[in-house]
């Protein structure tokens, strides 16, 4: 820590970007929550940065790290945008080792001078300093989901170890995942269509695990399965997640994840449904 | 056919179906009047595996409801050890489970009834089938062992993972060895020198029951032989050991009131002592008496460059083994070579000419074997799997 608290004192006004962090696990960690592509396209504010990860034009996933993760967070523009290859970056925030020995922790330095100019990342642990420079690319337009509160049917709010298991035990030789959100039963339902037969997975209203519950009318969606599977990522490493589907079906997950400061962060995964009708042969 | 298991059966059940995946690729379900029972024989026959809960095991227990026909049917195990992956969530989470059989809907209904009201709903296809049906007689066996799990357990748990086989014998004290078996390939093609033989070795004490002469040895595969008794340990039973001369079955047996198993095991049919002897100097004599006849006819655990070498090195039985194609064995899986129900032919008893494969169909051998001969006319003992699962 002394080492990079000393480092480049007068040089800051040259970056459009500077953030520093005592404990580099608490940004790789939720980052690590969405890395399913390496594309990422980063987006920093004053409130903090978020990182967006798409695939296939039909999911997104956001990880918001808000500026109060940060021990130290500056940004002279009105907001910084680029994009960088995810595991890269994520390699060279791992670079003392991903799981390293209890309390020690990796400190981190985060540049970045603007358009064209490399991320710089300044890592240390130990009085040992490494320096890292991330090309950065062009950044791409990211797809707007138009995912508005407004227009959410359906919402429950579930404690992350309830679905855990689930999504890890998924048939991954079923397409889709299809979800049930209704006021009445069966609530909420998880189905899938495998090679073996179908399997239901449903959750009472009144569970223990059901944080909140507020459907509003029946909506059977199907999502491919594949492209759900990744979030179980950043399920694993969230307590809640809340799960909401708007009036064209189209899906929001958002996970709170706490790091090992007790501070919360959010990922949030948004899934288009599949076109095909759903079959109502199966009860 | 609807049953009902509850609290720390679940898991029992569970563990049933863990062991029986080590075995074959179809469960046949089958309620019967005193329980149901699963079954599972593997691809080539040489193992076959039974387990029966009896009525009182479950809460509920129905076989068919008068209007039906007796419910039977075969899925595919993988699904069904889906139901059941893991074991630790089934202790953890599960209060109830509920296997409903019902011809009009076609399938197999599984429900776990979980904590916090969470409800798992499988719905399983399956095929109507045949009764699986092994014709083995554990009485008609002259040795028997019988010991607590546990004590099997840990002396099964030195062995390399990917040990194919292992020997039991019985030798002077009386004391029971466990041995792992090489196949005399892998000692050739290694020089006899890397091979590792490890060597359990158990004191009479430890043994309820120990009925075997001195000299007795048989041979049989360790992955099924562990499935049995990962189960019997984790319900805290012991396991019985029936076996004849080598070459005949042998049968693994648990039992207590609510349920029993039993696992029936091709073992090879001519243990050959010579590399073993080789590696283990200080063993004595009588536990494998084999035929003095060396035999490098046994390819089952060969990647092409050791079948190479044992087509050079073996003179005169080159014939019967050209017929096979050295890519059927990739791994050292010696009863699941896909021939073994064609061996039937050739009667292991004419001098000179080597059986081919070692491991019979136990089902083809209880048939040869006078003792077990049943007297009804259909040598299909075990039906043929459908060809689709």
């Amino acid at each position: 820590m002394p080492l990079l608290t000393q480092h480049l004192p007068g040089d800051d006004e040259q970056y459009s970007l500077v953030a520093s962090l005592d404990n580099v696990r608490n940004l790789s960690t939720v980052l690590k929550a969405i890395h399913f592509q390496d594309h990422a396209t980063c987006f920093a504010t004053v409130n903090g940065i978020k990182v967006t990860v798409e695939k296939a034009k039909c999911v997104q996933a956001n990880a918001f790290i808000q500026a109060e993760i940060f021990q130290e967070f500056k940004v002279q523009e009105e907001s910084v945008t680029f994009r960088i290859n995810l595991g890269v970056l994520l390699d060279c925030l791992s670079i003392f080792g991903s799981s390293p020995m209890p309390g020690t922790f990796t400190a981190l330095r985060m540049c970045y001078q603007g358009y064209g100019h490399p991320l710089m990342l300044f890592l240390e642990e130990g009085g040992v300093v490494t320096v890292c420079k991330i090309n950065t690319q062009e950044p791409e337009d990211t797809l707007d989901f138009d995912f508005c509160s407004t227009n959410v049917i359906n919402k429950v709010i579930l404690q992350s170890e309830g679905l855990r298991e689930a999504f890890s035990e998924l048939d991954m030789t079923s397409d889709v995942l299809q979800i049930t959100m209704s006021p009445e039963k069966p609530y909420f339902r998880l189905s899938t269509y495998g090679n073996a037969g179908s399997a239901h997975l449903d959750y009472p209203k009144d569970s223990d695990l059901m944080e909140a519950f507020h459907c509003n009318e029946t909506q059977v969606n199907r999502y491919k399965i594949s492209l759900l599977k990744p979030s179980t990522k950043a399920l694993v490493l969230s307590c809640k997640v809340s799960i909401r589907t708007d009036n064209r079906g189209f899906l929001s997950l958002q996970y709170m994840i706490r790091n090992e400061d007790g501070q919360i962060s959010f990922v949030e995964y948004y899934c288009c449904p599949d076109e095909e009708e759903v079959s109502k042969s199966e009860p | 056919m609807k049953c009902l298991v509850t609290g720390g059966n679940v898991k029992v059940l569970g563990k049933a179906v863990h062991s029986l995946s080590r075995i074959g690729d179809e469960l046949y379900l089958e309620p019967l009047e005193d329980g149901l029972s699963l079954r599972t024989v593997n691809s080539s026959r040489s193992a076959y595996a039974c387990f029966l809960f009896a009525p009182l095991f479950f809460q509920q227990y129905q076989v068919a409801t008068p209007d039906q026909d007796p419910a039977r049917c075969k899925v595919l195990m993988k699904s069904f050890l889906s139901v059941f992956r893991s074991l630790a969530m089934l202790e953890k989470t599960v209060e109830k489970c509920c296997i409903s059989l019902n011809g009009r809907s076609s399938r197999l209904v599984v429900q776990l009834h979980c904590k916090y009201g969470v409800r798992k709903i499988h719905n399983l296809s399956f095929q109507d089938c045949e009764s699986l049906q092994a014709v083995f007689d554990p009485a008609s066996c002259s040795h028997v062992l019988r010991a607590p799990a546990r004590v099997l357990g840990e002396a099964v748990l030195p062995f390399p993972p990917a040990l194919a086989e292992v020997t039991l014998g019985v030798v002077r004290g009386p004391r029971v060895i466990l041995r792992s078996y090489l196949e005399e390939e892998e000692a050739v093609t290694a020089g006899v020198l890397r091979p590792m033989v490890t060597e359990m070795s158990l004191r009479e004490e430890d043994f309820q029951e120990l009925q075997a002469q001195e000299g007795v040895a048989i041979t049989f595969c360790l992955k099924e032989f562990r499935g049995l008794l990962s189960f019997a340990e984790s319900t805290n039973l012991s396991l019985s050991i029936h076996f004849d001369v080598p070459g005949r079955p042998a049968i693994f047996t648990v039992e207590d009131s609510l349920l029993d198993g039993h696992f029936v095991l091709a073992t090879l049919s001519e243990p050959d002592s010579q590399p073993q002897g080789l590696g283990t100097p200080q063993l004595p004599a009588p536990p494998l008496q084999a035929p003095s006849t060396p035999h490098l006819d046994d390819f089952t655990s060969d990647d092409i460059d050791s079948f190479m070498i044992a087509m050079e090195t073996t003179v005169g039985s080159d014939a019967s083994r050209a017929q096979l194609p050295p890519s059927l064995s990739p791994g050292p899986q010696p009863p699941c070579s896909p021939d073994s129900n064609s061996e039937e032919a050739e009667p292991s008893t004419v001098p000179g000419t080597p059986p081919p494969k070692k491991f019979r169909s136990l089902f083809f051998g209880s048939i040869l074997a006078p003792a077990y001969s049943p007297q009804g006319p259909s040598p299909v003992l075990a039906e043929d799997s459908e060809g689709e699962g």
